[in-house]
């Protein structure tokens, strides 16, 4: 594919494109799995953010 | 019975249907934009004026509507939030932020390396390209706004009163070439008479367009279930925090 004298101003430009959508789309899916781990993480150490039906009950018999 | 804004609105609903929408949405985002850069590299001929050089724009216009869009889309979710305090309002408008600055960057990068063969100059101070400047430091501003409050409650308020000022951007950018002298072409595609382009540059433009469009949709999407997450990780970490507070007390009484 012969693109001319500024063939250097296409392929620089497409390549910023996919590098800058590749950065985002690798940012995204490392940064869903670091949240991923930390609330595997916190439900592992039993941690909720709210008490749900059994633990009110506990308590209530404690 | 609950619309579906009314559901989408439970972020649990969201994040059940984001996670069976977004391989497809992907899926769909890669092959538009592979066909479109089939268009653009082995069927639209070169331009008549500006030969091949002008082959960027099939990456440089999309970006520029994504980047006007993505503003647009952070605004309405600032009225969401600040009117009707949707739950996922702040949400959206969040994640739009990062990848709305990235396609403003891609814009102004593309654009400035058209300008060099077809203008002869990277940069002119002109009201187009000053005007998608303002708009990339306005989407920073809001990324460095929300950043700098530790309250996200007051964050959110905050940077979506900034994003419903920033509005005003849009029309500017919009009628920018209209307005005085300019060496960005006028517009060609979006115009009340009609796009002034043979469709044989309009079609594989349009295709971009559409795979940019679709792609912003899955990005935007993984960003905000992404945020959910980390609401959720926040959530649980203030718990631990509360409930290790409450068992250091409970010994003194």
């Amino acid at each position: 594919m012969d693109l001319g004298p500024n063939a250097s101003f296409i392929w620089t430009a497409y390549g910023m494109v996919a590098f800058v959508i590749a950065g985002l789309i690798t940012w995204l899916v490392l940064d869903g799995r670091e949240q991923q781990r930390r609330l595997a993480d916190f439900e592992a150490r039993g941690v909720k953010r709210r008490a749900g039906p059994k633990a009110a009950t506990a308590s209530s018999e404690n | 019975m609950q619309t579906f804004t009314q559901r989408l609105a439970n972020p649990t609903q969201f994040m059940g249907l984001s996670a069976r929408l977004l391989p497809w949405v992907a899926g769909l985002a890669a092959a538009i934009i592979a066909y479109g850069l089939y268009l653009a590299f082995f069927v639209a001929p070169p331009d008549y004026l500006q030969g091949e050089i002008a082959r960027i724009m099939f990456v440089h216009v999309p970006s520029a509507w994504i980047a006007m869009a993505g503003y647009a889309l952070i605004a309405v979710s600032a009225f969401g939030l600040l009117v009707f305090r949707h739950p996922l309002a702040d949400v959206a408008a969040k994640a739009a932020a990062p990848i709305g600055a990235a396609f403003t960057f891609l814009a102004l990068f593309t654009g400035s390396l058209w300008g060099k063969p077809a203008w002869g100059t990277y940069w002119v101070w002109d009201a187009r390209l000053t005007s998608v400047l303002i708009l990339f430091f306005l989407y920073l501003g809001l990324i460095a706004l929300r950043s700098s409050i530790d309250d996200e409650t007051l964050a959110s308020k905050l940077t979506a009163i900034l994003a419903l000022v920033g509005i005003v951007m849009l029309p500017i950018i919009k009628f920018s070439v209209d307005w005085g002298n300019t060496l960005h072409q006028p517009s060609s595609v979006l115009k009340l008479s009609g796009p002034t382009i043979h469709s044989s540059i309009l079609t594989p433009l349009l295709v971009m367009g559409a795979g940019f469009l679709v792609l912003f949709v899955a990005m935007h999407l993984k960003a905000m279930r992404n945020e959910i997450l980390r609401r959720r990780v926040k959530a649980l970490q203030l718990a631990e925090v509360a409930r290790a507070a409450s068992q250091v007390v409970a010994p003194a009484e």
